[in-house]
């Protein structure tokens, strides 16, 4: 079994959102499509699910408020609870006012921080990861979708060629 | 355009008259003389005399603030007729104070939009068009609620009432028993004269962008170019510098004032806040009501998400200022700041933390979620949490210092907010119906129409 893939390269988005729509109309599998740049309503036409990435956050900036209001509360109401400066530290919700910034600043670095390692974990991402980059061209000003081939090349080269598409390729996939 | 459902004029007459039936008995039950306020007290109290003196140290801060010295020289007697005066004062003061509240909720809703719809036109924001006449038809209340609340103020300095603590008698006065050094420095400031002109010229500058950006919107739909847009455009970013110079004073006027021994700095901006969002929350609330009659044709899930995400996101900006006001005073405890925080905390402990819950708690809980925001029945019951939560922020902010620990959400407080529920429901509907619901020549009307996100 040969793991042939179509390249087939736009460069303008608005012909490769069309594209996508005819070829999601045609039944074929699209495997990827690279773009230069956002193109708005690509997922939404690719049929991706949504993302759950700010659910995460939202969990995260919980552990995050968690995490200060236990901080706070064991330093300075547990463990050694000083006067300082008539703080009234018997309890924490009489101290609680002077914890908030604390409070607030911890949710916000839990959930920004742990969203976006969560992001970079999620996606792939890290430093010496090697690009994943079909054809150069598609950081610059091309646009290239993807698109699996079962025995059906010819019928999928003219498909593309109708589409718009300014170069179809068919590439042996290793 | 907009027709007037019957059923809709028929409500807002009933919460006309019913409201109106109810302040009058709020002025009606409350105590004349001070023999009425001892048979009051007696019949609740059974502790006599010292249960009352108890009440003294806790009553009203800034009544009691210049008394100290003097309270601690009389006799017995005396005091205790002082304290049924003091007492006679707030049971007095509460069908005025009730009636103040909802006069200048409403009042700042309107402005609330007002401020909202001038930034929308300055920013040339290409959403919110297919909304501007809602938001027209929302302040159209403005000028009615100027004039009440114009006589409200007027009949304050003319000592109907006691609301304001630095125009009773002989607080500037050095020979007078009821003079009060800290007020008397301000009188510079808090005299009647210069406040009361401030305010007319404050309600006038408003009316008049109100009137003017009305009325060039509605001649743009019939003009062939765009110069009343452009006009439109000045108009509004010049009032918007005017505004908030004149929120800023006017906060202190009719808000800061009423507790005349404390200041804040940022008090201005808190107020702002407190009716910004409940003003959006009234755009999205009315717009909701007439897409779900049919209305605006061109509303879409997308623009109450925009409206959503700014009561949202302006609900945390109060949030941000009330907690800001409130843990630099707390913080630093210096007495003369703290007093204003110790009699709500004390006196007001339900409302003052409820409006926290109910301001913020709520909303960023319930408005987080994208989907959420463009569910009909979130977004008005958030709305009218987000709408009580302020009416309570504004009476945290005017009862303590008026009634005290008299205090009560009672028939004088419901009713004034039925009666201008009732006169606002009534003016902002009859205006919808004089103009199509849909601005016509906008230029950024096209765009709205189509505008999703």
């Amino acid at each position: 079994m040969s793991n042939k893939v179509i390249y087939a390269i736009y460069n303008d988005d608005d012909v490769l959102m069309d594209a996508v729509k005819k070829t999601r109309a045609a039944h074929y599998h699209i495997e990827e499509v690279f773009s230069p740049f956002p193109v708005h309503g690509l997922d939404k036409a690719m049929g991706l699910a949504p993302t759950r990435l700010a659910i995460c956050a939202f969990l995260y900036g919980l552990c995050g408020i968690s995490f200060g209001t236990f901080l706070m509360n064991y330093v300075m109401i547990q463990d050694w609870p000083q006067d300082i400066g008539g703080k009234p530290s018997f309890s924490y919700i009489e101290n609680m006012p002077s914890f908030v910034p604390i409070m607030f600043e911890e949710t916000v670095f839990f959930a920004a921080h742990l969203m976006v390692i969560t992001f970079y974990m999620r996606s792939k991402l890290w430093p010496f990861k090697q690009a994943e980059n079909p054809d150069v061209r598609t950081t610059d000003d091309h646009f290239l979708m993807e698109v699996a081939v079962n025995d059906n090349e010819s019928e999928l080269v003219s498909f593309f060629e109708n589409t718009g598409a300014v170069e179809v390729k068919v590439i042996e996939k290793h | 355009m907009y027709t007037f459902s019957s059923k809709l004029k028929t409500f807002s007459f009933i919460l006309m008259a019913v409201g109106l039936l109810g302040i009058g008995y709020g002025f009606y039950t409350a105590p004349k003389d001070i023999k009425e306020v001892e048979q009051l007290l007696a019949a609740e109290n059974h502790g006599g005399h010292g249960a009352i003196k108890h009440e003294v140290s806790v009553a009203n801060e800034s009544h009691v603030v210049g008394e100290d010295s003097k309270v601690a020289k009389v006799s017995e007697e005396a005091e205790h007729s002082e304290h049924l005066n003091h007492v006679l004062h707030q049971l007095q003061n509460k069908p005025w104070a009730a009636l103040y509240v909802a006069c200048i909720f409403f009042l700042l809703i309107s402005m609330g939009t007002l401020a909202f719809y001038a930034i929308q036109q300055v920013a040339q924001a290409g959403w919110s068009p297919v909304l501007f006449r809602v938001m027209q038809g929302i302040t159209s209340y403005l000028p009615v609620a100027s004039i009440l609340f114009f006589i409200l103020l007027v009949l304050s300095g003319l000592h109907f009432n006691h609301l304001f603590v630095w125009m009773s008698e002989g607080v500037t006065d050095p020979k007078s028993a009821n003079f009060d050094e800290i007020i008397a420095g301000k009188s510079g400031y808090l005299n009647f004269p210069f406040w009361i002109v401030r305010a007319a010229i404050f309600l006038l500058g408003w009316n008049l962008y109100r009137y003017y950006s009305r009325k060039n919107c509605l001649a743009q739909d019939e003009a062939d170019d765009n110069l009343n847009y452009k006009k439109n455009f000045k108009i509004s970013a010049a009032f918007l510098v005017f505004f908030i110079v004149s929120e800023s004073i006017m906060s202190w006027d009719w808000i800061m004032s009423i507790d005349p021994h404390w200041f804040s700095t940022l008090f201005g901006w808190y107020v702002f806040a407190s009716f910004f969002v409940s003003g959006i929350t009234m755009i999205a609330m009315v717009t909701l009501y007439l897409k779900s009659k049919g209305y605006l044709e061109y509303v879409n899930t997308s623009h109450i998400h925009d409206l959503a995400k700014f009561m949202f996101g302006i609900s945390v900006f109060w949030t941000y200022l009330w907690f800001s006001q409130f843990m630099l005073i707390w913080y630093a405890d210096i007495p003369e700041e703290i007093t204003y925080f110790v009699t709500r905390i004390q006196v007001y402990n339900l409302p003052f933390f409820g409006a926290v819950a109910m301001n913020f708690l709520f909303p960023l809980l319930i408005l987080i979620n994208t989907d959420f925001k463009r569910i009909t029945w979130v977004v008005v019951m958030a709305g009218i949490v987000i709408l009580l939560g302020h009416y309570v922020d504004f009476f945290n902010m005017i009862m303590p210092g008026t009634v005290g620990d008299q205090w009560f959400i009672g028939v004088s407080e419901i009713a004034s907010v039925l009666f201008f529920a009732g006169l606002f429901i009534f003016v902002v509907f009859t205006t919808l119906t004089k103009a199509p619901l849909l601005a016509k020549r906008n230029p950024f009307i096209e765009e709205s129409k189509h505008f999703h996100y």
